[in-house]
């Protein structure tokens, strides 16, 4: 496998590891890009209103039990007549990639305003802050460590999806592991699946730097 | 000025939690609404800033109706101050205080600078300027709310069981300083608690209310204690309510004769103490004259020692309340009760008798001015 | 839906189904043995608490292909070998149990501890008796999580050829029919229903004294 990673002919080129490492990112953070979009507002309105709650537990639970690989083989062959081209592969995963990492970010936002301490929002409406103001100077804040631990967990089940949708012909790491598999290169598959797990520790660690930077020292209480 | 104007809340049409009150918590003046719970003293004390709406009826703020208001507007004349301080934790301390005076438009440097004075003025040192709310005790916390509240210098303020959540000690700590706070300041606060106590110590004007939310009785604790208006509020207020009736500030000036007392210091030897005692028991005190405890002549065997004093007395400061007196006096294993200066130096001691008639004569002086 | 098809597959279509219930509970329930004892040492020491957690936090990040692909290096099997999908699901599950089984222990009202020690309990007897059983519903909701992503993980293995559900989805896609797809799914989604309730049903059974448990 050290032969494998010292060629340099497998770092370069439009099937190289770099490449494959922009690929598998930039379809990640598409799909995380959504997955906000959709789960962090709905998040937002249960934990603040309390309205739907079991509804989102539901669908969560729901989701959860879905086999993603299932899923993505099923919109390819749902959806690839309507679209020309590498969008064929390239919505369907998207789409299953975005179902899997909405629940997470939707719990864990809900999660965390709903623990945001009942007496603060209780001063902060008694001292006259309207609505919206309660919600973006309070409520958000202070929610941040479990909304960052629902995103965490949001980007691992992206990242480790991405690799399967390799199967439907997505780029991205898991190339080198489906490749592999087909052309019985044990090497290939290896060197797939350590990049794959390298990417996906460091993607964890930069949210973990990210959350310590913007969470307050007065909520993970370090000094 | 906040009037009450036959303010009624139901919920559901079911349920009256607040029954067509009708009452003045006047200007400069803390009044406190007292009661059961269930007797809807905090529903009151939330519509007031509209927390909760009325479901009839009106309340003003110096003849103005609240009603009409922008809301948020209203909140924003009226300070806040609720049990477990509510403090926002993912600000300092000094960030939190300032919030009030950056809602109501100052700048945020000036609004900082406010914060730093009124740490002080809470009894806190600018050391927890930049301390986040987790950092510090549930009576600091309680401090902190307090200034927050102040920072806008509101006119009003709302105070929801604001010393409930604390240990008796710093519960009394807190309503001390409170109480000197508000001399100082002079706001018009509604303050809910359910202890009596802390109502007739703090309360200008009290509010007693019954299960259901109607009116008991709005007097003067000393009024309140002297002439309860039926049975429910003197039950409410308790057994003691004529020991009571001696901690209020009138009995104050009875003036209780002082006596002078010799006193020993730790190390003398029981022929000294012998010498200086008057009858079995010596008073000891420091080097600084401050009160220490009691010797009793008949048991000591040797040099005086910390051990042998007996430290039952209580202390009255010079210028406390009759109850005070009589506790120090009633306490004292003498039976002389030990009354200090400010600074806890010896001013002399008071007996029983003495006590007894101070009381006498101030309750007949009370009796006197009656109507 | 062509039911003609699943008729005729049917035999192996149950076949896949025990291969891919074994695959999910196996893990499963040898994960919670070795999470037991592990989070019972993370609870108890702070030492162990950051270590223990600390890895099971960096196992769990690593993708479930990723995981399928290299365990042949660790265990020296064959990568068509079953034994990596149950060593790799038990890494999972026990990375998961460990923190549900430490999280479980801490939320033991210490009062009933102290109730515990004041009678004279001793070190295990206490677990056993006290901790232990009033920790199931924390530990339960934790097992449940681990079940169903389990079962959901599994037809992964799809893709390096081991035997269960998901080889459905890969036929399916090779033969661009979605009878074998769709039944796939749904098989799935019943299975993670099935087990899930199962976790549900025995942990109330096993706690008559919470609110909604079972009576008896």
């Amino acid at each position: 496998m050290i032969a494998w990673f010292s060629d340099p002919t497998h770092w370069t080129g439009s099937d190289g590891v770099f490449a494959l490492v922009i690929q598998h990112l930039i379809y990640s953070g598409v799909a995380l890009f959504f997955a906000c979009l959709i789960g962090l507002p709905i998040g937002l309105y249960v934990g603040h209103t309390g309205r739907g709650v079991v509804l989102i537990a539901g669908l969560a639970n729901a989701l959860r039990s879905l086999p993603s690989l299932g899923l993505i083989v099923l919109l390819v062959i749902l959806f690839g007549p309507v679209f020309t081209s590498d969008m064929a592969f390239i919505v369907p995963s998207i789409i299953v990639l975005v179902l899997l990492a909405v629940p997470p970010i939707m719990s864990g936002t809900y999660a965390g305003v709903a623990a945001v301490d009942p007496a603060a929002v209780d001063a902060a409406r008694g001292m006259g802050k309207r609505p919206l103001d309660i919600l973006f100077d309070v409520e958000l804040p202070c929610a941040l460590p479990l909304i960052f631990s629902g995103l965490r967990s949001a980007t691992l089940q992206i990242i480790s999806t991405a690799t399967i949708a390799a199967y439907v012909s997505l780029g991205g790491l898991g190339r080198l592991i489906i490749d592999g598999r087909a052309q019985n290169d044990y090497y290939q598959m290896a060197a797939g699946a350590v990049l794959v797990g390298a990417l996906a520790l460091l993607v964890d660690l930069a949210i973990g730097i990210l959350s310590r930077l913007t969470v307050s020292p007065g909520l993970t209480r370090r000094l | 000025m906040i009037t009450f104007d036959a303010v009624s809340k139901h919920y559901r049409g079911q349920t009256v939690a607040v029954d067509k009150l009708s009452l003045t918590a006047p200007s400069g003046k803390l009044t406190i609404f007292v009661g059961p719970s269930g007797c809807g003293k905090t529903t009151s004390l939330r519509m007031v800033n509209r927390l909760i709406a009325p479901s009839s009826g009106r309340i003003l703020l110096d003849g103005e109706p609240t009603d009409t208001m922008d809301v948020a507007v209203l909140r924003r004349k009226i300070g806040y101050v609720i049990q477990n301080a509510g403090l926002f934790p993912h600000r300092t301390v000094a960030q939190n205080i300032a919030t009030t005076a950056r809602l109501n438009g100052t700048p945020k440097d000036q609004a900082l600078r406010i914060a730093h004075e009124l740490l002080e003025r809470v009894g806190l040192s600018s050391a927890f300027a930049n301390r986040y709310p987790w950092q510090l005790s549930g009576g600091q916390q309680q401090r902190v709310g307090v200034a927050r509240a102040l920072a806008s210098d509101p006119k009003f303020m709302l105070m929801d069981e604001p010393f409930s959540a604390v240990d008796p000690v710093v519960r009394g700590q807190l309503q001390d300083e409170f109480l000197r706070l508000q001399r100082d300041i002079g706001k018009t606060i509604i303050m809910v608690t359910h202890d009596i106590d802390e109502a007739l110590k703090l309360g200008d004007q009290v509010v007693v209310l019954r299960t259901g939310g109607t009116l008991a009785q709005v007097a003067t604790p000393q009024e309140l204690l002297a002439r309860p208006a039926d049975d429910f509020v003197a039950d409410f207020i308790g057994r003691d309510r004529g020991y009571r009736v001696l901690g209020f500030a009138e009995f104050a000036k009875g003036g209780v004769p002082l006596g002078a007392e010799p006193t020993a210091t730790l190390g003398a030897t029981p022929e000294t103490l012998r010498q200086i005692a008057t009858d079995r028991w010596v008073l000891v005190a420091d080097s600084m004259n401050r009160p220490l405890g009691w010797a009793d002549v008949d048991s000591v065997k040797g040099p005086l020692r910390d051990g042998d004093l007996n430290l039952s007395g209580t202390l009255a400061v010079e210028g406390s309340s009759l109850r005070h007196v009589l506790d120090a006096a009633l306490s004292s294993p003498s039976g002389r009760g030990v009354i200090v200066g400010q600074s806890g130096e010896l001013m002399g001691t008071v007996t029983l008798s003495h006590v007894a008639e101070a009381i006498e004569a101030a309750r007949t002086g009370r009796m006197g001015t009656q109507p | 839906m062509r039911f003609d098809w699943l008729y005729r597959e049917s035999g192996r279509i149950a076949e896949l189904f025990l291969w891919h219930l074994g695959l999910s509970v196996i893990p499963v329930v040898i994960g919670l043995l070795l999470a037991l004892p592990l989070g019972w040492l993370a609870q108890r020491a702070g030492f162990f608490r950051s270590t223990l957690l600390g890895a099971a936090g960096l196992l769990y990040t690593i993708p479930s292909l990723a995981l399928f692909v290299l365990l042949p290096l660790v265990l020296g099997t064959r990568i068509l070998d079953p034994m990596n999908v149950v060593v790799a699901l038990t890494v999972y599950a026990l990375a998961l149990l460990v923190r549900t089984v430490s999280d479980g222990l801490e939320s033991v009202p210490p009062d009933v501890i102290q109730a515990a020690n004041a009678m004279g309990y001793r070190r295990l007897p206490r677990l056993f008796v006290v901790e232990l059983p009033l920790a199931v519903p924390v530990i339960a909701a934790g097992l449940r999580v681990a079940v169903v992503s389990n079962v959901s993980i599994v037809s992964v293995a799809a893709l390096i050829g081991t035997p269960q559900l998901g080889l459905l989805f890969t036929q399916g896609l090779q033969l661009r029919f979605l009878t074998p797809i769709i039944a796939g799914i749904v098989l799935c989604v019943l299975l993670a229903a099935l087990l899930d309730g199962l976790v549900l049903f025995a942990a109330k059974r096993m706690t008559p004294w919470q609110p909604g448990g079972a009576e008896r």
